[in-house]
């Protein structure tokens, strides 16, 4: 005899609904919580002290907004991909191949005014990055080739060889023996705005651009319909095909974007760990922001506190940073699990049936 | 024999989130009947069925077999009791022969006992009159052939109750005469047999006793000998309604709208699902298509409608080749064709879009610049659901969310929206309930009525016969006939459905 009993529901109301999201978060604090007592800390110390180190201070505030700006633009190009269903895992390699285009230009091309470059360079790391999103998405287009793990493998391709270009070639004589890309000049660096780089600014017009693209444009409507179904897609005239390598390329190109401003403004220079892993996050917020861009900014925004509350409980409280990762991880546990709660319902069939008898 | 309750079920209900599946539902089958069980889609036949095969468990009620009050937790219970369901998907491994698909899951020991398990399997086929190779590989079947090795399994397995879920959905009626004499076997030999089907013809002619649903409620059980087909429909519906389909003659000549010509198409898998079909469809007739399922009808839609590559022949639309244009060209060209696919949610609509988006599903592609233009669509979905009758909360409501019925309407809406002179429909009244059907057969007059040259792939033979000016009939890829419903018999068209004899009228 089945103890639980699992039925499909029909309809949620929108309330409900939003009960068992607000529910999922709640708890999965709770199970974070209880994680950071069995590592023999108190919660209730911890979590306020999390949300002091990511906001807490003007330049806490800013380190905060520093780390979501790459997490809202990369989220932006994933969501484009995922919108298709095309799951684009490569990320962190397009973030890559899109700073070192940006690279290659700050380090080779002089004598520009500064607007011109900066315009170069971030059209420079979209190519790249666009370029890196072409070659699943043509194979994928053409072949059929499954592009989960075609974007993987592409990751590490470009961390290899971003990696082999700062210990070789493109090394800079000046770093004394260090593996170590010059650092870019003046002119290729992103100026500031209100205290923070201009990429916040960049971020916002993605936001507002990517939800106008994708909701009112036809090319936007096509993304949409061929998410949902290749079938419905063909029937109504499109070119998947066509469709795929558009969206890839747009996915690619904004997650580029991402590597050219890591470059230019925070690292200002090429290394191969400046993407900092925000391709991977950006699959998680995307994905708890329901492929929406708006959303997507604000979950976002969430995450970057809870990445910077977790490098500031290392320091003040010498909680290891992997806490915060693991945060993160439950988090997303919880969320995707209430997805189960959302279309299921779970009761115990054993208790049923004895009151029905007595009744 | 002395009949004995083999199936008594009491007060069943089941609920599925806030609908209320079966409401207190009782259905009593003796031993040595065959009880059909009737009811229009979604009153609850199918759930009902699934109780007693241990599918699902019900909220409330009692289940008696044979007298003993049982409660199933799985459909291995429900098998031990004697049960056996026979679905309308057959669930055969089709690289294994018929011996070991009936042995798969059942082997008591560790050999595979070949020969012992061939002399069984014999001697239940002699037994009730079956007629299955144990050698012969599924895949080399007939869908007759699966069936019956469907029944053979259930009845190697035990069974003394039959469940069949619209078993002739997808037989020839001489298949369907075969598998009524099986039926009629069991039953002598003391079988119970429960048939569920929505074919009212059928009912009346294999049922002893019926037993009929509504809304998930027992309407009542009534012997098929003290019944017309009008009260059972009755029964079903709840009121009184028409049969008749109205078919009104067009005045001669009608324009060639048009014309396949020696076509062949090879399908996903290359073989050859077309074979030189030619064709011609006229202004204001409804052109049937007929024949056992997969025998091209899919294709023949799909490659006129520019989803499919032919691999050659013509198709000319008003005397111009089409052949080759995509969706896209046939959409951009302005060629007025509409197309209602058999798959509605997965090729025709977006299920989880509303009704505007799925409108602009085929305006889009007209429309100027880069820009999305929803208003046009939103006052045409407001037009669409008042003239059609579409029951829904709003033009901004997903489509998957509406019924069967009026997912078709969103769809057939959408299509004859554009003006279309060519209509090709993929079984435009699958899964709909009686009203809908007819409200579907309906739009289709009014069509041909308007001088629109109508295909209509049908699966239900009387329907066919009555709303079609003629009927094309397809076996395995070839069309074996064009014939006048008026002049032929439905058995004749079996006869072209299964490649009998060439004819032409």
């Amino acid at each position: 005899m089945n103890l639980i009993q699992i039925r499909k529901r029909d309809e949620l109301s929108l309330a409900k609904e939003r009960i068992i999201r607000i529910a999922a978060v709640l708890l999965s604090l709770v199970a974070a919580g209880l994680v950071i007592m069995i590592l023999g800390y108190s919660p209730f110390e911890v979590f306020p002290s999390m949300v002091k180190g990511a906001l807490g201070t003007e330049i806490r505030l800013q380190q905060t907004i520093l780390k979501a700006i790459p997490l809202v633009i990369t989220s932006l190009g994933i969501l484009v991909a995922f919108k298709m269903k095309f799951w684009n895992i490569g990320g962190e390699g397009q973030i890559l191949m899109g700073a070192l285009g940006a690279s290659y230009v700050a380090l080779n091309v002089e004598g520009l005014p500064k607007p011109l470059m900066l315009l170069l360079m971030g059209i420079a790391a979209m190519i790249a990055g666009g370029l890196w999103a072409f070659i699943p998405a043509f194979f994928k287009a053409r072949l059929g080739v499954n592009e989960t793990i075609f974007t993987l493998m592409l990751n590490y391709i470009a961390i290899k060889y971003v990696t082999y270009l700062q210990y070789g070639p493109w090394k800079s004589p000046e770093s004394q023996g260090f593996p170590k890309v010059a650092t870019f000049e003046d002119y290729a660096v992103l100026p500031s705005l209100f205290g923070i780089h201009a990429g916040w600014l960049i971020a916002l017009i993605l936001v507002a651009l990517v939800y106008f693209f994708i909701n009112h444009t036809k090319t936007g409507f096509e993304i949409c319909v061929v998410g949902e179904s290749t079938e419905t897609a063909r029937y109504a005239g499109m070119n998947i095909s066509t469709v795929v390598i558009i969206s890839m390329l747009l996915s690619g190109g904004l997650c580029g974007l991402t590597g050219m401003i890591q470059a230019s403004a925070v690292e200002k220079t090429l290394s191969a760990s400046l993407s900092a892993g925000y391709g991977f996050t950006a699959i998680i917020t995307a994905w708890l922001a329901k492929l929406n861009a708006v959303a997507a900014l604000f979950v976002c925004i969430a995450f970057a506190v809870l990445l910077q509350g977790g490098m500031y409980i290392q320091i003040s409280m010498q909680i290891p940073a992997a806490v915060a990762d693991m945060m993160q991880g439950i988090i997303l546990f919880f969320v995707l699990g209430s997805e189960f709660f959302l279309q299921y319902k779970v009761s115990l069939s054993g208790k049923l049936r004895k009151t029905k008898e007595v009744a | 024999m002395e009949a004995m309750k083999a199936i008594e079920m009491k007060g069943i209900s089941k609920a599925f989130g806030g609908i209320q599946a079966n409401e207190n539902v009782d259905l009593t089958v003796f031993n040595g009947e065959v009880h059909a069980l009737l009811g229009e889609n979604g009153a609850g036949k199918s759930t009902l069925m699934n109780m007693l095969s241990g599918i699902y468990r019900p909220d409330g009620g009692t289940v008696a077999i044979y007298g003993r009050e049982v409660a199933f937790s799985s459909p291995g219970d429900s098998i031990a009791m004697g049960i056996g369901m026979i679905h309308q998907h057959f669930k055969l491994v089709d690289v294994m022969t018929a011996r070991e698909n009936i042995a798969l899951g059942n082997n008591k020991g560790f050999f595979t006992r070949a020969k012992e398990l061939s002399k069984e399997i014999r001697a239940i086929s002699d037994r009730y009159g079956l007629d299955v190779d144990p050698d012969k590989k599924v895949y080399n079947m007939s869908v007759g052939e699966k069936q019956t090795l469907e029944i053979i399994k259930v009845l190697y397995r035990g069974a003394k109750i039959l469940i069949l879920d619209e078993p002739t959905a997808v037989l020839t009626p001489q298949e369907i005469k075969r598998l009524f004499r099986i039926i009629r076997n069991m039953r002598d030999q003391g079988c119970a047999v429960v048939i569920i089907t929505h074919k009212l013809n059928e009912v009346m002619e294999i049922s002893d006793r019926i037993t009929v649903l509504r809304r998930g409620q027992t309407i009542g059980t009534v012997n098929t000998k003290d019944v017309e087909v009008g009260n059972l429909i009755e029964m079903m519906v709840g009121k009184k309604v028409d049969l008749a389909i109205k078919k009104t003659k067009m005045p001669e000549p009608k324009p060639e709208l048009l014309q396949v010509d020696n076509l062949s198409v090879r399908n996903s898998e290359n073989k050859l699902a077309l074979e030189e079909v030619s064709f011609s469809l006229y202004g204001g007739e409804i052109l049937g298509v007929a024949g056992v399922a997969g025998s091209g009808q899919k294709e023949i839609c799909e490659t006129i409608a520019g989803l499919l590559r032919a691999e050659k022949g013509r198709i000319f639309f008003e005397g111009e080749n089409i052949l080759g244009k995509t969706p896209r060209d046939i959409i951009r060209l302005g060629i007025r064709m509409g197309f209602i696919p058999e798959d509605r949610l997965g090729m025709g609509l977006v299920g989880s879009m509303d009704i505007v988006h799925n409108l602009i599903l085929k305006d889009y592609q007209n429309q100027p610049g880069i820009l999305l233009k929803r208003g046009p669509c939103e006052a045409k979905a407001k037009a669409i659901v008042e003239r059609l009758d579409i029951q829904t909360p709003g033009i901004h409501h997903p489509v998957k969310k509406l019924s069967g019925g009026n997912i078709q309407k969103v769809l057939l809406g959408r299509e004859i929206d554009s003006n279309p002179k060519v209509l090709i429909t993929a079984y435009p009244v699958r899964g709909l309930d009686i009203g809908a059907s007819y409200k579907i057969y309906d739009l289709l007059n009014e069509q041909k009525a308007k001088g629109v040259g109508v295909l209509f792939i049908g699966e239900d033979l009387d329907v066919l016969m009555e709303l079609c000016d003629r009927i094309m009939v397809f076996c395995a890829g070839r069309t074996t006939g064009i014939v006048n419903p008026e002049e032929v018999t439905k058995e004749e068209i079996g006869l072209l459905m299964t490649g009998g004899k060439e004819a032409q009228i």
